[in-house]
């Protein structure tokens, strides 16, 4: 039997506001244990929550980023659960009437645009952090993280694949960090994710039974661990078993999802409406101005890119994926204005050191003036195209110039002609046999010459003015 | 709708509340005739009422993104039991 996969996808961001959301304590990361924190955050009596302003203004941009209807009323509920990691037992949060809601946004999967549906995007706290440590008897509490303004943006069971799962995350992330919003640093929490998948017959409409995965800290580990439930289910219903709704926790080292024991009664969260928040009418001019002043998305950026610079889809694609990586190619074609030659350095050199190097272009040193610089001096001929590439692994390393890294290393391009006329010369000298076989006719011989000239020299030699050169002394 | 004795049961758990079999009784009791006393307001016809989200008549409270002094760490683990330098200390959890 042929199955297909249902995926659904709820992404949690820290919005990065500089207080919290219901109090004036800073959302910094990190900093000392329990130093950001104030009778309102640590939920003592009689304090009020105050809603941050800002907060709501990213939680509407977010959702007018992903096609969503922003709610002319909304307001906030409690969420009650006990857990040592949320002081006040219950999280403030969004119930019925969430800030957004019936978005989407479009992926490009197997060469076609998938539309993935996003059914809501609400506002709330996020809760404070709980270290385990390895043996003790104790757990400890942080509570820094408490009340930091987080959005939950629930997605449709549109999503078909553990591929399509990657590619919706990434382009989400992608999304949120052009709007400004979040930094959507998994590592350091600002984004995560839990996923439900489950599967059913080909061309079935009822949902199979679906599993939660949790424990997810990488997008690589949402798809493995995507790819891995999917096979196990499908094992199961083959082998005449069936599937229990459960939750399961990913294993990155063994690979592998493991059923954690959830009691039946963990979903009563006892919803009401919080009634130290007031509710918000939302203005249709304030949406309207959030509107008007968001910045470019990604696939307008890609369109324009094909339109305006006449790159490949693809290429266009790669560039845009994220903003740091768009901008700082959009900067270098400010200082060098040829779109494709730019897009062939920062493709193939600069995302391929990346790559071998681990390295985001937040943290390259390359500067974008820097590439720019280096493809105008090859232009002059003072550095050819080969031994620009040297020139340029070194400015993406060191983060010097490339006039200084040429001037350092004595790379300039020789074309002088007395001067080469001498190594033509000498590797003419050489190597009779060869130009004997050129004599002869055969053509061949004389890429090897021209060969040995660009070793003679380490690669400086003016490649046109060598072929020149050879073809004359040999008559 | 009359409550159960396990409905009971099962909110006290949720919300932490232990009760002796006396106070389960009077519970069950107290809640169902709070139940039957809304029971009436379902004789009203709600059709064209919108459903109250919020009972005080006040919107849009908000306040501007600025960061204020939080307490030091001495007033914020003033109140606590255990800690364990800068950390609340709690006994051991272990997610679900
Ligand atoms: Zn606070």
């Amino acid at each position: 039997m042929n199955f297909e996969t249902v995926i659904g996808l709820e992404v949690h961001v820290e919005l990065f506001t500089k207080s919290k959301v219901f109090c004036g304590c800073s959302t910094e990361f990190g900093g000392e244990p329990n130093t950001h924190c104030c009778p309102v955050c640590l939920g003592m009596p009689g304090v009020l929550p105050v809603t941050n302003k800002k907060a709501v203004e990213y939680a509407i941009k977010a959702g007018l980023a992903l096609n969503c209807e922003i709610a002319s009323y909304s307001k906030f509920d409690r969420k009650n659960y006990f857990y040592p990691d949320l002081p006040k037992a219950y999280q403030i949060s969004q119930y019925d009437l969430p800030i957004a809601k019936n978005g989407y946004i479009e992926i490009e999967a197997g060469g076609k645009t998938r539309r993935i549906g996003i059914t809501r995007v609400h506002l709330e706290e996020d809760a404070g952090k709980l270290i385990h440590e390895e043996g003790k008897s104790n757990s400890l509490v942080d509570l820094n993280r408490t009340g930091v303004p987080l959005i939950e943006i629930v997605s449709e069971p549109d999503i078909r694949s553990p591929e399509e799962a990657w590619l919706y995350l990434n382009k989400l992330k992608s999304i949120l960090q052009y709007i400004e919003v979040s930094d959507c640093k998994m590592e350091e929490g600002s984004l995560r994710c839990d996923v439900n998948i489950s599967i059913r017959p080909e061309g079935s409409d009822i949902f199979g039974t679906k599993v939660e995965i949790k424990n997810l800290g990488s997008f690589k580990a949402v798809r493995r661990s995507l790819e891995y439930e999917e096979r196990r289910q499908r094992e199961v219903i083959e082998d005449g078993g069936e599937l229990v709704q459960e939750t399961r926790r990913w294993d990155e080292t063994k690979g592998i999802t493991i059923s954690m024991r959830s009691k039946e009664q963990a979903h009563d969260y006892r919803y009401f409406p919080d009634p130290d928040l007031m509710p918000m009418v939302l203005d249709r001019d304030w949406v309207c101005e959030i509107k008007a002043n968001l910045p470019e998305l990604p696939d307008a950026r890609k369109e324009r890119y094909v339109k305006e610079f006449g790159l490949p889809a693809y290429d266009a694609g790669v560039l845009t994926s994220s903003k740091a990586l768009s901008n700082f190619y959009e900067e270098c074609i400010s200082h060098y204005h040829d779109p494709k030659a730019v897009s062939n350095w920062v493709m193939v050199e600069m995302m391929g050191l990346m790559n071998e190097k681990g390295l985001e272009v937040e943290q390259i040193k390359l500067k974008p003036q820097q590439l720019a610089e280096m493809l105008r001096i090859m232009d002059k001929g003072v550095i050819s195209g080969k031994i620009a590439k040297e020139v340029f692994r070194d400015m993406f390393e060191t983060g010097k110039d490339p006039e200084v890294i040429v001037k350092e290393k004595g790379l300039v391009q020789i074309s002088d002609e007395n001067e080469l006329e001498k190594i033509a010369q000498k590797v003419i000298d050489q190597n009779p046999k060869s130009v004997q076989d050129y004599k002869n006719g055969k053509e061949k011989a004389l890429g090897f010459l021209v060969g040995q000239m660009m070793k003679e020299t380490r690669g400086k030699a003016n490649p046109q003015m060598v072929n020149e050169i050879l073809k004359k002394m040999l008559g | 709708m009359k409550i159960a004795k396990q409905t009971v049961d099962h909110v006290a758990n949720l919300a932490r509340l232990y009760l002796s079999e006396e106070e389960k009784a009077e519970m069950t009791e107290k809640l169902n005739s709070i139940l039957d006393y809304m029971e009436k307001l379902n004789e009203l016809d709600t059709t064209n009422v919108e459903p109250t989200a919020h009972v005080i008549p006040i919107k849009n409270v908000f306040r501007q993104d600025e960061v204020r002094e939080s307490l030091s760490l001495e007033e914020t683990l003033k109140n606590a039991p255990d800690r364990d330098g800068s950390f609340f200390r709690v006994p051991r959890v272990i997610e679900e």
